[in-house]
């Protein structure tokens, strides 16, 4: 039996009009309208197209929430087996709706789904870690080379059959590292890529070294008088028992606690949870990671005005960036929020 | 220097009345082994030997260290020196390997930084200590409230301890196999193979401390200035390991007899390049040590004349730094690198993977991406303590479900992502 699939095109691509006819609201047609006829030669018997959705371009753009709710909506009863959206070649917001309706599809009925654009497109940059998006030339001219490759990839995934790497299958680098196994132990392919590079042979990275984002330390704190700073900590300082749980490594959370009352870290009281380093010496005295003590003389003598009441703290160890990158987010707000004028971070 | 490894192939263990080697199956005297570990009073008195086949339904957690039964029966030194054994230098002379088999040291956890072995099911796919017969030590402190340095020694000795036993016992018996190892001294070796560039392996130890440490001769390895070292004193049990904290990537004792790197590196020498020597590293926690290790042992390498390294890392997060000095340090004195490191890219594989980088490491081979999620099925028999999976690095609480499964990241997995590169996982980007 072949494989459902609904399609996402614009209102140009329907046929209904160009910028005047942007704000289309969101319809479904049962079968194939416009580029899905190539979509359908490319399926052959293995899938067909059995409804396609439209959304005018700006309509989508301006009202997100709504338009993607509704558009799953109307997607629901065809039951679908899979997703396809475009291609949006080098049209921006275009490009941007099939990545926002195909990220949504694929977290809220769980099924393939697979988009095209030119690799300049906006919509690339934003929606590439959640889907596959096929590389497509930047005009509608290169339709013919888009199709093939979007309905072949669509159809590898709905087969569930493992993925070549994305110059292989055509796909726009999502940088996403996913593990297999090679034939060769990795020691193997380390003296091989060594010799290679020692000939002058041409051999490829098993891994790209990583481009960060380099945050600027803030200028020091001219008022330490009047200064209310808080502390936040990757170094895992935890009430003894962690009652968040928070993890040894790779941290999913991060913990808030109030220290009003509290002058000094004892290890009756205080603990840490970070699995990374060791903590005989956190664990005996936790200021050592996080100075309570020391800012509590501070706040007695009036270097500082006040340590802020409540502390945060996560375990650094083996922990995402991007989790990182949440928790710090969220606790910024909390701290400004509470009128915290300056902040210590500890590692370790 | 010349060095044989003399094999006898363990393909079964039971306990018997004798401790020995015949047709393939290693017999231990379970008394005999438990009292030899029971003479440390650190440990306590609930002391347990138990083993485990590949294919069992059997899951073994916490571990500590892994360890590959040897004992020299010919040469100066004995295995493990400094450590269980007099300081003498090993490395050459006749040595005895119970290949196939290996001891793990289990029981109550140090710290929650120690890993899981499964000999069957998905698990074992990605230890490499599914596939060895294993001799797992149950072991517990003789005072809970003991220091845990002094606890994870007692740990890490009695392994030793019960490695070199289980060989010795066997020293009667003739090899099934030898395999001859030769390295040649530096005067020698600088003059050999003209035409083929001159390279080292630099050989980078973590040290930071309990459950992170290494010892070279029994030294510390955090207290060493980087060294030089032949690839046979490996291969005769001169490192061993105290490190097990996200287990995944942490080089036992085994590993290190069993240097992958090494092996390979052997194998091509005199025909892709000339392999002068081991530089042994280490991984300090301060900047200090860091920038010192690292411009010492890139140095050595310079002083050696050598045209290219190949650096392993142990560890992650913190080491990144170590390893790109080194990366970096070398490539500026003109010496190729090729880099052999494993990766924390989150559990969906989109983070940065290293927390350190540079351009000079073009040439990286990864042992795959540590914090991917793995279901383990539960297992008949557990030796050990499955509740340990809600707390040790790589789990979370609820780990551990009713029916024992556990699900954990990878980096709880002993030995799954070995930055030696002793298993075939790697990662790619999609």
């Amino acid at each position: 039996m072949a494989f459902r699939v609904v399609h996402y095109i614009n209102q140009f691509y329907a046929g209904i009009g160009g910028e005047e006819k942007a704000d289309h609201q969101p319809e479904i047609r049962e079968g194939v309208v416009g580029p899905g006829a190539a979509f359908k030669g490319a399926f052959k018997a293995d899938a067909e197209i059995v409804a396609t959705v439209i959304c005018g371009d700006s309509y989508f753009a301006s009202n997100l929430e709504e338009a993607t709710a509704k558009i799953i909506d109307l997607i629901k009863p065809f039951k679908p087996d899979a997703f396809v959206a475009g291609p949006a070649f080098n049209a921006g917001r275009y490009g941007t709706a099939c990545g926002a309706i195909c990220e949504a599809v694929s977290k809220q009925l769980g099924i393939p789904v697979v988009s095209g654009m030119y690799p300049e497109n906006p919509g690339v940059d934003m929606f590439k870690k959640s889907h596959y998006i096929i590389e497509t030339p930047d005009s509608a001219a290169g339709m013919r080379k888009a199709v093939p490759a979007m309905a072949a990839l669509l159809m590898k995934l709905l087969k569930k059959e493992p993925l070549g790497k994305p110059e292989e299958e055509g796909y726009i680098e999502r940088g996403i590292r996913k593990n297999k196994f090679y034939d060769k132990l990795a020691a193997e392919r380390c003296v091989d890529m060594f010799v290679a590079k020692l000939k002058g042979l041409p051999f490829e990275t098993e891994y790209k070294m990583p481009v960060f984002d380099r945050v600027l330390p803030q200028p020091a704190v001219k008022d330490m008088k009047n200064a209310v700073i808080a502390i936040v900590t990757s170094g895992g300082i935890v009430p003894k028992g962690n009652p968040d749980r928070i993890e040894a490594s790779s941290a999913s959370k991060y913990g808030e606690y109030d220290i009003t009352g509290v002058d000094d870290l004892s290890s009756d009281g205080y603990r840490t949870a970070h699995g990374g380093y060791d903590a005989t010496y956190a664990d005996e005295d936790s200021d050592r990671v996080i100075p309570v003590d020391v800012l509590r003389d501070m706040e007695k003598e009036g270097v500082i005005k006040k340590l802020h009441n409540k502390f945060y703290s996560t375990v650094g160890n083996g922990t995402a960036v991007a989790s990182s990158a949440r928790f710090g987010a969220e606790i910024a707000d909390k701290l400004v929020a509470d009128g915290v004028t300056a902040v210590i971070l500890t590692s370790t | 220097m010349r060095l044989e490894l003399h094999r006898l192939f363990v393909k079964d263990l039971k306990f018997g009345d004798k401790t020995g080697f015949a047709n393939g199956t290693l017999t231990i005297n379970k008394k005999e082994l438990l009292n030899l570990i029971s003479e440390d009073p650190l440990l306590g008195k609930n002391l347990d030997v138990d083993l485990a086949i590949p294919g069992d339904s059997t899951r073994i957690m916490p571990v500590k260290d892994v360890i590959e039964p040897r004992w020299k029966i010919e040469g100066k030194g004995q295995v493990f020196p400094g450590t269980l054994s007099d300081v003498e230098t090993v490395g050459e002379g006749k040595t005895l390997v119970l290949t196939g088999a290996a001891v793990l040291t289990t029981g109550t956890l140090v710290r929650f930084q120690e890993g899981i072995i499964d000999m069957s099911g998905p698990g074992a796919d990605y230890t490499p200590y599914s596939k060895t017969c294993n001799i797992a030590l149950v072991l517990e402190p003789a005072d809970p409230e003991m220091d845990k340095h002094d606890y994870e020694k007692a740990c890490r000795i009695a392994g030793l301890k019960a490695a070199a036993y289980l060989a010795q016992c066997c020293a009667e018996v003739p090899a099934e196999k030898v395999d001859v190892f030769e390295h040649a001294n530096i005067r020698e070796a600088m003059g050999a193979h003209p035409g083929l560039p001159k390279v080292g392996y630099l050989y980078m130890l973590q040290t930071q401390g309990l459950l992170h440490d290494t010892y070279l001769y029994g030294v510390d390895v955090k207290q060493i200035l980087p060294t030089i070292l032949s690839p046979l004193e490996v291969m005769d049990g001169a490192i061993v390991s105290g490190n097990c904290v996200s287990a995944c990537d942490k080089n036992s004792s085994y590993v290190h007899l069993n240097n992958p790197i090494i092996a390979n590196m052997m194998k091509r020498h005199g025909q892709d390049f000339n392999f002068v020597t081991c530089i042994i590293t280490n991984e300090n926690v301060t900047l200090a040590d860091k920038r010192r290790s690292s411009s010492y042992a890139t140095k050595l390498a310079a002083m050696l004349g050598l045209d290219g390294v190949i650096i392993s890392e142990e560890g992650f997060g913190n080491p990144d730094a170590d390893l790109v000095m080194n990366c970096q340090k070398a490539e500026k004195q003109g010496i190729k690198t090729a880099l052999l490191t494993d990766e924390y890219a989150g559990q969906d594989g989109a983070s940065q993977s290293l927390a350190d980088s540079c351009v000079e490491g073009d040439a990286c081979v990864t042992a795959g991406n540590a914090n991917e999620v793995i279901h383990l099925p539960p297992m008949e028999k557990v030796i050990g303590y499955p509740e340990e999976a809600n707390v040790i690095a790589g789990g979370w609480e609820g780990s551990l479900a009713e029916d024992g499964s556990i699900t954990v990241e990878l980096q709880a997995i002993t030995g799954a992502t070995s930055e030696l590169g002793y298993t075939k996982l790697g990662a790619y980007t999609i």
